[in-house]
């Protein structure tokens, strides 16, 4: 790579793929002629593949590729049976290495991670013993397209497993037997998932076990996770299993360990799953001398806690574990976080290399009957192979309305395409059905067709007869056939009945809105005036900065201060961000691209217009009335002792309480942010003063990641660390005019008297009252009143309904780092909106008759978009309006409202009675 | 001798969830039984309780809504 930011040469050397991927149709005939066999990586070689082959079923695009240096062709110069039997001439074995040059303005790097390697792990026999496997091999015998189709079976015998070990901390928090002193951060929750999914399929009598340390399930909703998995039957013992024996021929396994109370034991197992920790991408050395970027020490690419997507180098950015280990929602926002970053430095050169297509005009059909014209693939032999395809051409002719049938090689082929075209014209058609493959993947493809050829595109309709027929019932060619006539009549049936749709689109108002002028907020005001969107904050109190004016240092050591200085500074000058203090949302209304938020202050009201909103507010430490707090002046919460150091100078103890009404009934969710806080806190206090006793009473220590290294930190510098459990906690009480804690140790076995000079609490982290902001803009709120995201790991900063966003910890308590990544992800996220004129939405949406309407409110209840409103109606009372921006065209309005007054475009009543009453008697009949 | 019964079965797939589970079926290659007519809808929610007794009323013999 050559050049600097705005301004990069990356040359990319692109690997031979040996199949033209505009002619895979993936069929898998090539792979099922090719005489090389390899293990297959993507089942941890637990299975096999050919050397022509597509990683997973899944992958996208689905297109098949070789491998040379399995393939006996460039091996031994002979073979071609997949050039041979290919049906559509893809292959091309004389494919070369190309040399690309791209000339780009920044870069992302996301080379991921790699699991660790087992086999140094002596004690576990990990490559010898066959039914000790890793987490990652697990994974595949749960899966249904893994090797044993997911049916769990020991490898020694494939018998099915009745008891299984999971042993968490393989290859992390390890300096003994490896180099890995960091937490991998995800090996809690994907052992209790495995475990729990392991019940499922084994059912009764199967008894899972996990072997852990501290267990870290600190994420959204993964603390319920762990209730519910010990509620299942999931054993968890906290031990670290120290030997690995196979105790008989069958394979058995003895695993030993030690109890809390000192206590040897040996348990006998079918199967052992290590849990495997992260590292970072082998190619990540060369990457880094490539880039130029930094790594931390442990090969990791380093980034701070203020731009935690930003390397070392300008211009270059990363996210997911190639960063730090990290679980797919942190991975996800951190990708949309870096796209964001790379978007600032280019916002000038945004829609510059735009080409828009162009199509000849629409020709109208509205009033001419139905003139359809169906066309059977034969997919090379997908389809013609397992289906009698001229008989079903045949018989597409007889159904009403049919004026044109045949069939086709390949339906998705260029020419095919542009033969299509013409006879369209040629036999006038004006509705069009492809019994081919699914919709799901060309659907697009067809309807562009139509585009060409003057028709609306949704005058067309798929018959799914590859997928869902032939490839499925490739033994029964006759019912295949039957099956295949029937699905091409009930898509004549419905075709009939199609209505060309106009487009769709809205104007968009180039403006953010954010609320909550802490630093998820002002980061996310930042990133969008920094793409050229200027926004608006509206922050309730009289300053910015949120909760993070109480912390002084991020886990990496960084002034918070300092950063808030800079950042409050940057936010008041930046000449597009308009800070509302001492403002309140008292309104909303209004739709992707065209919100109108009602703002009050002691001043009055305001209207802003706006095309995003993003909701940023914040959240702050519970109060308590637990362990004297409030009763007793040397009872402190969270960071009073932290900003008040002169109250130490004659102290000799501090206690830190962990999880103080929190991970209980009150609060059932992990705070995330306490371990490490109590962990710094206590680690400045032994550096100020080394003689002081520092105590912490917790429960798990939860310091993943990194962070993991302050928790060893503390414990080198003397922190005294006592778990204790949630029903035998800690007791405070006054001593003089100082106190004494009374916990038990389950090391030593006894309840020590502590006498303390401070006890510091940490409370659980809560939402602000975000009740009436969800109820404005119709977003959800969970248990725990935190804003519900879309979806959990795909979609993490977005809410269901368009042009809404959230971050921060609104969101869900997370420390400074994360709130800045989902914050920049927001906005990112948010730039996919404003940087376009118009939005165009899909026409496929709700359509009101308000003759009929009774104005019940039901459709706008159930509604999980917005998308539908009642208004009133001047002499009638209310009616449904709906707002096609926010519809998903689900259809929950039209098929619960009373009056059956509510209609989805392309998806009408009427059209699905059709394809119904074509379903309900079959062809064969 | 009369012929074993072959059930005619109405299938309402989700596009978004089932009926894509169907077409991974698919890719995999895994054999069911032909006796599902499928209806692609956007949301099982979009599946009015009247879809499903015309369904039976006209001929199904099952219905199968999956979402």
């Amino acid at each position: 790579m050559e050049g600097n930011a705005g301004n990069f040469t990356v040359t990319v050397k692109k690997s031979p793929r040996y199949v033209d991927m505009d002619k895979c149709i993936a069929c898998g005939e090539c792979a099922k002629k090719c005489p090389s066999k390899v293990p297959d990586e993507y089942n941890q070689g637990l299975s096999k593949r050919k050397a022509i082959y597509v990683p997973y079923p899944q992958a996208v695009p689905l297109k098949y590729a070789i491998d040379a240096a399995n393939c006996n062709y460039f091996k031994k110069g002979k073979c071609r049976n997949c050039e041979k039997v290919c049906p559509t001439k893809a292959i091309r074995l004389d494919d070369k290495e190309e040399i690309i040059r791209l000339n780009v303005g920044s870069v992302i790097v996301t080379a991921g991670f790699k699991p660790f390697d087992s086999s140094k792990l002596l004690n576990y026999q990990y490559g010898k013993y066959p039914n000790v496997v890793t987490s990652v091999e697990f994974e595949r015998l749960l899966s249904a397209g893994g090797p044993s189709g997911g049916h769990i079976t020991r490898p020694s015998d494939h018998g099915e497993p009745t008891k299984i070990a999971w042993l968490q901390c393989v290859g992390s928090r390890d300096l003994n037997k490896c180099d890995n002193p960091y937490c991998s951060s995800v090996c809690c929750m994907y052992a209790i998932k495995e475990a729990m999914i392991a019940k499922e399929h084994i059912g009764k009598g199967f008894e899972p076990v996990i072997f852990f340390m501290d267990m870290r399930t600190f994420g959204k909703d993964f603390e319920k996770y762990y209730e519910r998995a010990k509620a299942c039957g999931v054993r968890f013992i906290r031990s670290k299993v120290h030997t690995i024996t196979e105790i008989d021929e069958a394979g058995k396994l003895g695993l030993k360990y030690v109890t809390d109370a000192g206590e040897i034991k040996e348990e006998i197992f079918d199967m052992a799953v290590l849990s495997v920790g992260m590292e970072p991408a082998d190619s990540v050395a060369e990457l880094a001398k490539t880039f130029g970027i930094e790594l931390n020490p442990y090969k990791f690419v380093k980034t701070s806690d203020i731009s935690p997507v930003a390397t070392s180098r300008p211009g270059i950015f990363t996210a997911g574990v190639i960063q730090g280990c990290k679980d797919i929602p942190q991975s996800v926002m951190e990708a949309s976080a870096a796209a964001c970053c790379a978007g600032s430095g280019l916002a000038s050169a945004r829609g510059s290399l735009i080409r828009t297509k162009e199509f000849p005009p629409e020709s109208d059909v509205c009033g001419e009957s139905p003139r359809i014209g169906v066309f059977v693939c034969n997919c090379g032999t997908n389809i013609g192979g397992f289906a009698d395809v001229p008989a079903i051409t045949e018989y597409a002719k007889t159904l009403p309305n049919v004026v044109y049938a045949q069939e086709n090689l390949f339906s998705c082929s260029q020419d095919t395409q542009d033969k299509l075209v013409e006879i369209i014209k040629e036999k006038n058609l004006n509705r069009i059905v492809v019994a081919a493959c699914t919709p799901r993947t060309h659907e697009p493809l067809f309807q562009e067709t139509l585009s060409n050829a003057g028709l609306n595109p949704y005058l067309f309709e798929m018959s799914n007869i590859r997928n869902q027929c032939t490839w499925v019932h490739s033994d029964n060619k006759e019912k295949a056939t039957d099956k295949a006539k029937d699905l091409v009549r009930m898509a004549v049936s419905r075709a009939t009945l199609l209505e060309p749709i106009p487009r769709l689109s809205v104007d968009v108002l180039k403006h953010g809105l954010v609320i909550g002028g802490g630093v998820a907020g002002m980061t996310a005001a930042l990133s969008l005036a920094n793409q050229g969107f200027p926004a608006t904050i509206v922050e309730q109190t009289d300053h910015l900065g949120g909760a993070a004016r109480e912390i002084i240092k991020t886990a990496k050591g960084e002034d918070i201060r300092k950063f808030l200085a800079d950042i409050v500074g940057q936010v008041e000058k930046h000449p597009d961000i308009k800070v509302l203090l001492n403002s309140e949302v008292s309104g909303a209304s209004g739709f992707v691209g065209n919100f109108e938020t009602q703002v009050t202050s002691e001043s009055g009201s305001q209207a802003v217009k706006h095309g995003v909103t993003i909701i940023a507010t914040g959240g702050h430490a519970a109060d308590t009335g637990e362990y004297l707090y409030g009763k007793h002046p040397r009872v402190t919460l969270w960071h009073t002792l932290e900003n008040a150091p002169e109250k130490l100078a004659d102290a000799d103890t501090v206690v830190f309480i962990q999880c103080v009404g929190s991970r209980d009934d009150s609060h059932p969710y992990c705070s995330k942010v306490c371990c490490t806080s109590s962990v710094m806190q206590a680690i400045a206090i032994k550096e100020k003063h080394p003689d002081m006793n520092v105590f912490i009473l917790y429960r798990d220590i939860r310091t993943y990641g990194e962070r993991e290294l302050l928790y060893k930190e503390a414990r080198e510098k003397g922190v005294i660390f006592i778990r204790y459990s949630l029903d035998n906690k800690p007791v405070v009480s006054p001593d003089g005019d100082k106190l004494s804690v009374k916990v038990f140790d389950p090391i030593l076995q006894r309840t020590l008297l502590i006498g303390a000079d401070y006890v510091n609490l940490a409370t659980a982290i809560e939402p602000a009252d975000n009740s009436r902001i969800a109820e404005y803009y119709k977003v959800p709120l969970n248990a725990e009143k935190f804003f519900m995201e879309a979806h959990a790991k795909l979609r993490p900063v977005e809410f269901a309904s368009d042009g809404l966003f959230i971050c921060g910890l609104a969101h869900y308590p997370k420390p400074l780092d994360e709130s800045i990544a989902q914050a920049m992800a927001a906005a990112g996220r948010a730039a996919t909106v404003l940087a376009k004129a118009t939005i165009d939405i899909s026409p496929m949406v709700s359509q009101v008759n308000t003759d009929h309407c009774i104005g019940c409110g039901l459709c706008a209840e159930i509604c999980p978009f917005g998308a539908i409103v009642l208004e009133e109606v001047a002499g009638k009372g209310y009616r449904a309006k709906n707002i096609p921006a926010s519809c998903k065209g689900c259809g929950l309005c039209a098929s619960s409202c009373p009056q059956k007054t509510i209609d989805m475009l392309h998806f009408r009543n009427q059209q699905i009675e059709a394809t119904i009453s074509a379903a309900a008697i079959s062809a064969a009949a | 001798m009369t012929e074993p019964f072959e059930p005619n079965i109405a299938a309402f797939l989700c596009n978004w969830c089932a009926y894509a589970g169907a077409d991974l079926a698919g890719v995999s290659r895994l054999q069911y039984p032909p006796n599902l007519r499928t209806v692609r809808v956007m949301c099982s929610g979009r599946v009015d309780p009247v879809f499903i007794i015309q369904a039976l009323k006209e001929g199904a013999d099952g219905v199968l809504v999956a979402g």
